[in-house]
């Protein structure tokens, strides 16, 4: 029965978390030290028995760097002392602990749960100081729009106005709330981002294929290394269909033949222009490079890249089936509370 | 993968040449081994440490077990009248081991109650969620070993750790065995525990930690939560494994009772696992009747 509750509290927390803005600002000093050594240490890549590079194994991509550079920290790209380092890795800290308790009584209840129930790898951030997630464009920031067709913007306005049916608790139907909600898609889907728990990958690995299985939802990237070309292009997939090889080290993966649905592919990009280009590099016994790159004409004025480390993580520490699906009351609770105030006239 | 199929049609000519050179030699051994196994004594391809190659993609064909695991008619499908022939499951005989699951006499009631309301779904009290209705129909994760002979492929991925992924396409489900493990069930999940041990050319898996809400197939058959499945992957050709399933719980069956039937590689040049995410098949079902209603 708990664990049933932990799942379907889940599905409300991912909504809140999406909602909450981060602020970030100013700097503390505090000593440090090894955060370069994880960062300098350098092994030899290791190779399967045949021959590709090995990246089987858990991995874990929680850090606290957000995604785009913070205005606030101007346009540093890596923080160069250990005091600055420190001092912003504090300030996202604070920002992102639940445990927290200012802001009154329905700001914390939107916090939802304290940190027991957080991954406590998100509050530290990548140990090459960086400052964004983001590596290119240099500001660190997501490049900015183009100007959407009517088409596109009528698909924007309809999700728009889902999503605030939801967040008013008057959604009207199943297909009001978002596809991670719904639990068909979620962290499964590239590109890759850091999240508030469940940031495990499995990577699994056999001649011929790479196989990457992401604890939320459980969905496998299973990825041919053979050349075949991508499925036919009238099939679609919720995750896409992705091909890959090994150019050196590096693991390169293309993922085409999205799905057309609102909020599939990242940002609401447009699926039919959309490219991602995913890439995996083991630079050490205990980290994985994982950088993409998303273009997409349609969306973005220029193609943007992220670079996220990935560290191996005790096998004992494994994934967890992630049964979303299976006991996601909240979606009945949520359908039935609406209807509820409806009757009651609460609202029309 | 181009090259493996290359040596294994080799593997395949050598050993039918071996068959007949067997065949030739001792025609009365020939003739046993045509009743009891249509396969020749095989060398499955070997991974580096030694153990056979199980990479693939394979599918039973007695898909007709997941209408009903023993032996059953061809019959209409639960909205005939919609349906017509697309609903109708085809006809099929026993995969069980002596035919007939041994039910203790008031676990079979349970049986047929789940049959009688496997299209009988209601969401809206969170402790009756699971009481009716087939979770396939649903979209609920299939457990094992229905996973294997549900009408979808599933796919092998074993490299050089301790680790083996079965991929199914039905749901995207998945499953780790883990090799050689001795560690517990943490949890009780949709698709079990599983722990993998290499008996001679056969992989062993021992699933434990099972949710209890998984059935066997659309006529009903199910199990409590002390289920305990022992599979048995047993490669037998190029092309083919034997699979084995050997089903305990002493709270629903008189016995341990055991499943087999052979798993197909799929041989297509592009074959894949394709999506099937059926969340989005069921949502009306499930929630239709909590929608806003159109008359207001």
């Amino acid at each position: 029965m708990s664990h049933r509750l932990w799942i379907s509290t889940g599905v409300l927390a991912i909504a809140i978390a999406a909602a909450v803005p981060s602020i970030i600002t100013g700097q503390a000093p505090a000593p440090a030290a090894k955060r370069t050594a994880a960062a300098n240490k350098k092994s030899a890549v290791p190779h399967t028995p045949w021959g590709d590079p090995d990246l089987q194994g858990v991995w874990n991509d929680a850090t606290s760097t957000p995604l785009q550079r913070p205005t606030t920290i101007g346009q540093k790209d890596v923080l160069s002392t250990e005091n600055e380092a420190e001092g912003f890795e504090e300030q996202l800290a604070n920002d992102l602990n639940r445990d927290r308790r200012d802001g009154g009584a329905e700001v914390d209840v939107n916090r939802a749960y304290n940190e027991h129930w957080m991954d406590s790898r998100r509050l530290k951030i990548t140990a090459d100081r960086r400052t964004s997630l983001i590596v290119d464009p240099p500001d660190g920031r997501i490049p900015p729009l183009v100007p959407l067709s009517p088409e596109r913007q009528k698909i924007r306005a309809d999700q728009a106005a889902s999503a605030a049916r939801f967040n008013a608790g008057l959604p009207l139907y199943a297909q009001d709330f978002s596809l991670p909600v719904r639990c068909i898609i979620r962290t499964d889907s590239p590109p890759y981002l850091p999240t508030i728990y469940n940031n495990d990958f499995q990577i699994f690995q056999g001649p011929g294929y790479v196989t990457i299985v992401p604890e939320m939802i459980h969905s496998p990237r299973i990825i041919p290394l053979d050349g075949r070309p991508h499925i036919g292009k009238n099939l679609k997939q919720w995750l896409g269909d992705t091909r890959g090889h090994f150019e050196g080290e590096t693991l390169v993966i293309e993922t085409t033949n999205f799905r057309t649905d609102p909020g599939v592919v990242y940002q609401g990009a447009n699926p039919a222009t959309y490219k991602i280009t995913e890439r995996f590099t083991r630079v050490d016994a205990d980290t994985i490079n994982y950088e993409f790159t998303v273009e997409d004409p349609m969306t973005w004025t220029k193609p943007w890249t992220a670079r996220i480390p990935w560290t191996k993580i005790d096998p004992k520490e494994q994934q967890y089936e992630y049964a979303c699906h299976e006991d996601n009351y909240d979606i009945v609770h949520l359908l039935s509370g609406a209807r509820l105030r409806e009757k009651k006239g609460e609202v029309k | 993968m181009r090259m493996r199929f290359g040596a294994t049609t080799i593997g395949l000519i050598a050993a039918a040449v071996a068959v007949i050179i067997c065949l030739a030699v001792l025609p009365g051994v020939g003739q046993q081994a045509r009743n009891t196994n249509p396969f020749p004594a095989y060398r499955p391809p070997r991974m580096a440490d030694g153990h056979p190659d199980l990479n693939g993609i394979w599918q039973a064909l007695v898909f007709s077990a997941n209408w009903d695991l023993q032996d059953h008619d061809a019959q209409p499908g639960p909205r005939p009248e919609i349906m017509g022939a697309y609903g109708a499951g085809p006809a099929g005989q026993s995969i069980v081991e002596g035919g007939e699951i041994p039910y203790k006499p008031e676990a079979l009631a349970k049986k047929k109650a789940n049959f009688e309301k496997r299209m009988t779904v209601d969401v809206s009290d969170d402790k009756k969620w699971h009481a009716t209705g087939d979770p396939e129909l649903k979209c609920y994760m299939p457990g094992v070993p229905r996973a294997t002979y549900m009408p979808f492929p599933f796919q092998i991925v074993q490299g050089s750790s301790p680790y083996i992924l079965m991929a199914y396409e039905f749901t995207s489900a998945t499953r780790t065995i883990r090799m050689n493990s001795t560690q517990e069930s943490p949890t009780d999940s949709w698709m079990g525990w599983s722990r993998g041990r290499w008996e001679g050319d056969t992989l062993v898996v021992d699933v434990t930690g099972l949710r209890e809400e998984t059935w066997f197939d659309r006529a009903g058959d199910y199990h409590s939560d002390a289920l305990h499945v022992v599979e048995r992957y047993t490669p037998v050709s190029p092309y083919h494994m034997m699979y084995e399933a050997t089903i305990e719980d002493p709270n629903v069956y008189t016995r341990p009772w055991k499943i087999s039937f052979p798993l197909y590689r799929r041989m297509e040049k592009n074959v894949q696992l394709l999506e099937f995410k059926c969340v989005p098949f069921t949502e009306d079902m499930l929630y239709g009747r909590f929608r806003k209603q159109s008359s207001n």
